[in-house]
């Protein structure tokens, strides 16, 4: 399997590392009850079909992407850098 | 026909005309007591429970495909109860205890296997892990033997204990755990069910649930609606998908796993090792093929396959621990999909649906825990409580707490 | 050695000139360059190759490539010893030392064919019924004697003496046969300016044009063959990979491929692997993989000199090698009709044609007539003889009479099946042609096509067609245009298959011979009837039941022909039955090609510190520790055991001072307006007041609320930290940072990078350390306790102007300062501080001695932050602020994880203190039996304390810190321990911290 970086390229899947699906927000730990970091953080996407989620590209540029890839085929449909952090945020 | 040597022999005298079906290949009937979806292991383990312990016989297991395609029949065929923790521990030993009673009770022969299963160690700290994970067996009654350099080399002598990156230090054996043929656990189990009363409905895939009023009603299948009084899923790897249906969200992810089979040679490896320096084990089947596994891909799939990474990763653990494996050769390497949980330890419980039923989350240890997954679930579909050795498998336990997460690496499934 | 009676007087594509001399079970044989180690046992008239699986049956060789169910050897021997070696594939070489397996006492004479009498009791699945009788004799008696009956060749046991690698290629097309199509493909992608690599399993590139007689352009193929390699091998980015098999198509173009480098030689040339694993990334791929011919199902046809007609024109074609003097064709469609020419004309004595079509082309009658073959039509062979070797057939007419024929080759052809294996890789299944009947490819992995034969076009002009057309499709794909250059691609005419015949039933009952589907795992086809008739009849069911098509061929030759007769079974047609599907490998890999170069200290990096060397210099024990090495402890001579001179090294850092290597410490350096915001964040206790020029000690959660690691934190100056993790979260914490910051908090202005590897850090421990540093530190830096008190942390210079930073941290309890420098200046601090600190007695220690130290303080390290802790449950609740929001904050509020009974970290001492205690016990109440119920906790870290003089522990038990001075079990029944231990408070040594401070 291959994840075409937007920062680095098409690379092998072994540079890469999954963590989960990429929808759910993290809640305010102030704000938030447990029972809805609860749900953040345990209840999951699991689609079989389309799927957003969240790749490390830890061998190589160290970005975090969302990936949307089929789980039933495997095929990458779009890869996608993060917002850019504080440089365009406050640009 | 009850199987044994003289029906054998009698039939192999009639040129096997004789022989019926080993399960009849039902036609969904309107209305069940008990629908199990799922005709793998669990689901007809549970059937069969069902009928010979509970006495609940008008039921149903509806299968998508055919009897034992799924999980049952692509795993590495493992049977052992050395676990840690006091969730778990009884819950295994039941399941290895009716392991060791399985070929007598459905008169099929599974070829439980009691080869040993040792993990090895390799360094002082894994030592002491294993120690901890051992005396917690024998606190819980179960079999544990923490074995040092030399016995482990007295028992494999062809493995890499003099020039590793990471050397043999020890290892933790349990005798009583081993292999089993995965298929025919599968086959006799629907084969008893069947002759318990149980209706095995194959090629029947689930479209919906029917819900009335917070309350399972019964199924939407191609075959048709079927009504039920009980509704229960055993679906692992597809247990987020038929949840789904129901409205639910569960703690899960669909990971895949690899296993793997080498070309079949003569007896070298009499237990089932697991490699603590890497994500390998390995055992010999009676056909002589190495039949060998490691770590999950680590990314979400239903695709019943994986990627060479974790393939080649696999096969250089099996090349550190057991460097004569050079010039054998890989058959086959296939991927089966598990819902890995987010402690890595299962769920049998109620659904927050009245009369749904829930058994998934198994991550990579369910074949091993068929015959204890179905004799719980059963007692749970039965008597609406939760069996004694499995009350642990909480569906609420994220909210609360209550994890039993043997790893300790917390909510991420693919580190489970 | 003998001569080779079947070798035909001239011909092939061997080179007669070059013989070489092999043995098969001890015999001394020749064969020449070019040969396969099948090729040679037929040219010396060995047809007994090899005894079946199950009933022991005698083999021979059925096919001519890598398809061959029957003919496996153990090739080589001691170490390199290769069992299931398929003869038709291995490349014959000098010494070649082959043997025959699954026998005993011998080939000829093998005791398990006993079991052919018992055939009728040994059908499918008849094991699932028997050996339950008693229960324990399942593991006591027949396992072991079903096991050693099973199994194939012998695997070496000694360590593999041969290396293997690992390549990584990238193209836009990748071919994969080097037949006619893919030539074809390979071509017409490199003639548009494609980068193109072709791969083929046979040391000879050409596929069936090298067996086969065909005219291409108007002349022989081998001038298209010649030119075409010509061609191609002068191009610049063309790569031919003969010995190379496409074994596994994966995700997104992926395909693995294995390349025998070494396979034809006795022993790997001076630095060549023996087999190079690939991973080869390809924009487009063309499967020309060509086709497998089928055998048909008849009784005896496994008997050995029973071939695939295609096959035995490999042997006489290529080989020069007639399989047989006295042949029969046995064919269903015209393409057979060659085979017997070929052997006619190469003096081969064609006793008769058996066709199983009433209507034959008068052409072909012509033929038959030239080359005085009896031609029987409309008829089947019904059974063939002869045990170990064929003797003569019965052929069933068409008026359904028997005819007996004497004969010593039976060629058998039964039309093609493409090989498309590697298009269902990715569960994608093919579809049935019934003008061919045969499956071909149907849905494909994507950026995969198939040509010529793999496609099902199997006359020659399609496959150079179809190569050519799909190649330069391919490379149109890839961005390429049209090359230059013309072929001629018109080929001589060609018979083609007609209808085929699955089985050939008659002969009666129990009488009547055993008649093969999968050779290799002895399924019959009474065993497909048995199947059907148990309900085992959905394809998987009849693979796993019967298991046909499970053996090393993975069913090349009779999975279909296993469909065909459960169709038969059940009155459907063949693809209402099922499909089949391969999986990876296409054939089996060697583990060690896959492995590569990662075995035995090469397994995994290491990694080593900066100061490694200079720990090496002292005479240093080393330990692995994860990835890295690291000094374990420093003997001195005279010193009898680890545990005196750790002792010394943990007395002489309380009474003086020792330095001790930290530099595996991850280390991330934080930048940014917003760095005390995210720290406040990602760790449980309160950063953003941490002045500049302090450290501090963190705690970090992870969003479970479980703790995840712990180290001190240093804040260098306004904007810059630098934060330190353990060892062995060094990657996870960092991987854990990127995320919070990336993904859960963008806008804040920070910017990190680990920095671990680019400094080297030594611990300077106990009342000197100060001393020590004053000669180390230029003296520009005031280090007094006024000005450097416990958690100052600086940037300072050393060696005069060397960049450094200092901490005032401690792990051990001591006086203590932990110096860090760029790295390659590691070696030269630790000369400096022991230079320095000559005059204190300074007093090197390793991890064990640091281990003693931090146990003797209760802090806690890697098994007590094992991922199953709160930090209640390490005594560090305090530290959780409730002011803010953090990773972790919340769910470690949940109910379970705030219980008051929850174990908790405590200190243990053995009542009796010559008593050891191990790491790993489990806590009983004093008299209470081993139970779950009473299982009370587990002892986490143990060492020997010398200034206690007695073991010490720590481990988390209920209620642990409420208990101090109670008394219970520490018990250990693995070890066979079971020690009385006092709770205690898990600080053993200064518990006020009184020497922190000097």
């Amino acid at each position: 399997m291959r994840i075409d970086c937007p920062h680095c390229g098409s690379r092998d899947v072994q540079e890469f590392i999954y963590l989960r699906d990429a929808g759910p927000r993290r809640p305010d730990g102030m704000a938030a009850t447990l029972a809805e970091m609860h749900v953040y953080l345990h209840e999951r996407d699991n689609p079989a079909g389309r799927h957003r989620e969240l790749w490390y590209h830890g061998s190589g540029c160290r970005a975090w992407l969302v990936v949307t890839r089929d789980t039933r085929t495997h095929a990458v449909f779009a890869v996608e850098a993060l917002p850019a952090s504080v440089e365009s945020a406050s640009t | 026909m009850r199987y044994s040597i003289f029906s054998l022999l009698r039939q192999s005298w009639a040129g096997h005309t004789g022989w019926t079906p080993a399960w009849r290949d039902a036609a969904p009937k309107s209305d069940y007591d008990v629908i199990i979806i799922g005709g793998g292991g669990h689901g007809l383990a549970t059937a069969h429970y069902l009928a010979s312990q509970h006495g609940i016989t008008n039921v149903a297991v509806i299968e998508k495909g055919h009897v034992g395609s799924g999980n049952i029949g692509r795993n590495t065929t493992i049977i052992r109860s050395n676990y840690l923790l006091p969730g778990n521990t009884p819950f295994y030993e039941l399941s290895l205890k009716l392991w060791e009673g399985l070929e007598q009770d459905i008169n099929y022969n599974a070829m439980v296997s009691q080869r040993g299963v040792i993990n090895l160690y390799h360094s002082d700290a894994q030592r002491d892990a294993y120690a901890r994970r051992g005396n917690a067996m024998r606190i819980a009654g179960v079999d544990a033997e923490l074995l040092g350099k030399e016995e482990v080399r007295a028992m494999l002598p062809f493995f890499n204990y003099d020039d590793a990156r990471f050397p043999i230090q020890g290892g933790l054996l349990q005798r009583r755990g081993g292999s089993v043929r995965h298929d025919a656990v599968a086959w006799g189990y629907a084969r008893a069910a069947d002759r318990g009363g149980v209706d095995i409905v194959q090629n029947c895939e689930v479209t919906g649930l029917a819900i009335e009023a917070g309350r399972v009603v019964g199924v939407e299948t191609t075959r048709g609606p079927i009504r039920a009084r009980k509704v229960a899923l055993a679906v692992a790897g597809n247990s987020s998908r038929l949840a789904a249906m129901a409205g639910l969200r569960l703690p899960i992810e669909s990971h895949v796993l690899q296993a793997f089979v080498s070309e079949g040679v003569k007896p070298l490896i009499d237990t089932v090792v697991t490699f603590g320096a890497g994500h390998f084990y390995v055992s010999q089947s009676d056909k002589g093929g190495l039949v060998f596994g490691g770590d999950i891909d680590g990314y979400n799939s239903y695709a019943q396959r994986g990627n060479l990474p974790v393939i080649e990763d696999v096969m250089e653990s099996a090349m550190a621990l057991w460097p004569g494996l050079g010039r054998i050769r890989l058959l086959r390497h296939w991927g089966g999909i598990m819902d890995m949980s987010m402690d890595g330890s299962p769920i049998i419980d109620h659904t927050p649906i009245e009369g749904l039923y829930l058994n998934a989350g198994w991550c990579y240890g369910g074949f091993k825990a068929t015959p204890g997954s179905g004799w719980c679930f059963a007692h749970l579909i039965a008597t609406d409580k939760p069996h004694p050795v499995a009350a642990a498998y909480r569906l609420d336990r994220f909210a609360t707490g209550r994890l039993i997460d043997e790893k300790g690496v917390g909510a991420q499934p693919n580190l489970q | 050695m003998s001569p080779q009676p079947f070798r035909t007087p001239a011909g092939g594509l061997i080179d007669r000139a070059k013989p070489f001399g092999f043995s098969f079970d001890g015999r001394r044989l020749e064969g020449y360059e070019g040969d396969t180690l099948a090729s040679a046992l037929l040219a010396n008239g060995v047809r007994l190759v090899g005894r079946s699986f199950k009933y022991h049956r005698p083999r021979g060789i059925l096919s001519a490539g890598s398809e061959e169910p029957n003919a496996l050897v153990e090739l080589r021997s001691g170490a390199r010893r290769e069992p299931n070696t398929r003869a038709t594939t291995a490349e014959l070489f000098d010494g070649l030392e082959a043997a025959s397996q699954n026998r005993w006492p011998s080939l000829d004479f093998d005791l398990l064919s006993v079991n052919s009498l018992f055939g009728s009791a040994l059908a499918a699945g008849f094991y699932y019924k028997t050996f339950m009788w008693p229960a324990a004799f399942w593991e006591r008696v027949y396992e072991p004697l079903i096991r050693r009956a099973a199994g194939l060749g012998r695997a070496a046991v000694a360590a593999d003496p041969d290396h293997y690698e690992k390549a990584f290629a990238f193209c836009d097309v990748l071919v994969i046969g080097g037949g006619p199509a893919g030539l074809s493909a390979a071509l017409s992608a490199g003639r548009a300016g494609a980068r193109v690599i072709l791969c083929d399993e046979d040391f000879a590139l050409g596929g069936r044009l090298l067996s086969d007689r065909r005219m291409i352009g108007g002349r022989p193929a081998a001038d298209w063959l010649a030119a075409t390699l010509a061609e191609l091998e002068s191009m610049p980015d063309m790569r031919l990979m003969r010995r190379s098999t496409v074994f596994g198509v994966y995700d997104h173009g992926v395909y693995g491929v294995v390349e025998r480098v070494s396979d034809h030689l006795p022993t790997p040339p001076p630095f060549q692997p023996r087999q190079r694993s690939w991973r080869i990334t390809a924009k487009r791929a063309i499967l020309a993989a060509g086709a497998i011919e089928r055998p048909v199902v008849f009784a005896g046809n496994d008997t050995p000199g029973v071939m695939l007609a295609g096959a035995v024109r490999s042997y006489v074609n290529r080989f020069g090698v007639l399989p047989g003097r006295e042949a029969v064709l046995f064919t269903t469609g015209d393409d057979g009709w060659t085979t017997a020419r070929d052997l006619a004309d190469a003096g081969a004595r064609v006793v008769a044609i058996v066709d199983a079509r009433a209507e034959i082309d008068a052409g072909l009658r012509a033929l038959a007539e030239r080359i005085g073959a009896r031609l029987v039509t409309g008829a089947v062979v019904e059974s063939a003889h002869g045990g170990k070797a064929l003797r003569g057939i019965s052929v069933r007419n068409a008026a359904g009479h028997h005819v007996e024929m004497a004969c010593d080759l039976l060629a058998v052809s039964n039309g093609w099946n493409p090989t498309l294996h590697l298009t269902s890789h990715q569960n994608t299944r093919p579809v049935w042609d019934a003008t061919i009947a045969a499956f071909v490819p149907g849905a494909m992995p994507p950026g995969l096509v198939a040509a010529g034969s793999a496609a099902g076009r199997f006359r020659l002009e399609q496959a150079l067609d179809g190569g050519a057309r799909l190649g330069a499709e391919a490379a149109a794909e890839c961005g390429h245009g049209r090359g230059a250059g013309t072929t001629d691609r018109t080929a001589d005419d060609e018979g083609l298959p007609a209808t085929p015949v699955w089985r050939v039933s008659g002969g009666s009952g129990r009488k009547r011979g055993k008649a093969f589907v999968d050779f290799q795992n002895d399924v019959t086809d009474f065993d497909i009837e048995l199947s059907a008739r148990e309900g085992f009849r959905a394809v998987e069911h009849l693979k796993r039941y019967t298991t046909l098509g499970m053996a090393t061929d993975q069913g090349k030759t009779s999975n279909v022909s296993g469909l065909a007769l459960m169709a038969e079974q059940t009155g459907k047609l063949i693809p209402d039955t099922g499909t089949t599907i391969f999986r990876p490998p296409y054939t089996p890999v060697a583990i060690g090609a896959l492995g590569g170069h990662h075995r035995g200290r090469d397994f995994r990096p290491t990694r080593i510190s900066p100061t490694h060397a200079w720990s090496e210099r002292q005479g240093a024990v080393f330990i692995e520790s994860g990835a890295w090495i690291r000094a374990q402890y420093y003997p001195q001579p005279g010193e009898r055991d680890w545990l005196e001179t750790v002792n010394r090294e943990v007395l002489a850092v309380r009474a003086g001072v020792g330095v001790c290597d930290v530099s595996t410490l991850g280390k991330i350096d934080l930048q940014g307006r917003d760095v005390g915001v995210f720290l406040d964040r990602v760790y449980c206790n309160t950063w953003s007041t941490l002045p500049i020029g302090k450290a501090r000690y963190g705690l970090m959660l992870r969003e479970d609320g479980f703790v995840m690691d712990d180290g001190t934190t240093s804040r260098l100056a306004d904007d810059h930290y630098l934060m330190t993790t353990t060892t062995a979260n060094a990657g996870k914490v960092m991987q854990h940072l990127e995320f919070c910051h990336q993904v859960l908090w963008p806008e804040l202005d920070v910017r990190m990078v680990s920095v671990s590897e680019r400094w080297a850090q030594a611990a300077i421990a106990g009342p000197r350390s100060r001393d020590v540093l004053r000669g180390v530190v230029d003296g520009q830096h005031d280090i007094s306790d006024d000005a450097f008190p416990y958690l100052a942390a600086r940037e300072v210079t050393v060696g005069g102007g060397i960049p450094a930073r200092l901490f005032r941290i401690s792990f051990s309890g001591e006086r203590a300062f932990e110096l860090a420098v760029p790295s390659g200046f590691g070696d030269a601090m630790m000369q400096a501080i022991m230079a320095s600190g000559r005059d204190y007695g300074i007093t090197p220690y390793g991890l064990e001695a640091l281990g003693v130290l931090r146990i003797e303080k209760g802090h806690v390290a890697g098994s007590e932050l094992n991922g199953q802790t709160t930090a209640r449950d390490l005594g560090l609740g305090k530290m959780m602020s409730s002011k803010k929001d953090y990773i972790g904050r919340l769910m470690a509020t949940r109910p379970a994880l705030v219980e008051a009974e929850r174990p908790t970290l405590a200190g243990f001492r053995p009542v009796d203190a010559s008593q050891r205690l191990r790491a790993g016990a489990h806590f009983l109440g004093l008299g209470q039996p081993a139970s779950i119920e009473n299982d009370e906790g587990h002892m986490t870290s143990t060492a020997y304390s010398p200034h206690l003089r007695s073991w010490i522990g720590l481990g988390r038990i209920r209620n642990g810190a409420t208990r101090i001075g109670e008394r219970v079990r520490a018990y250990d029944p693995v070890r066979n321990g079971d020690v009385v231990v006092e709770i205690c408070n898990p600080v053993f040594f200064d518990p006020e911290g009184a020497r922190l401070h000097g």
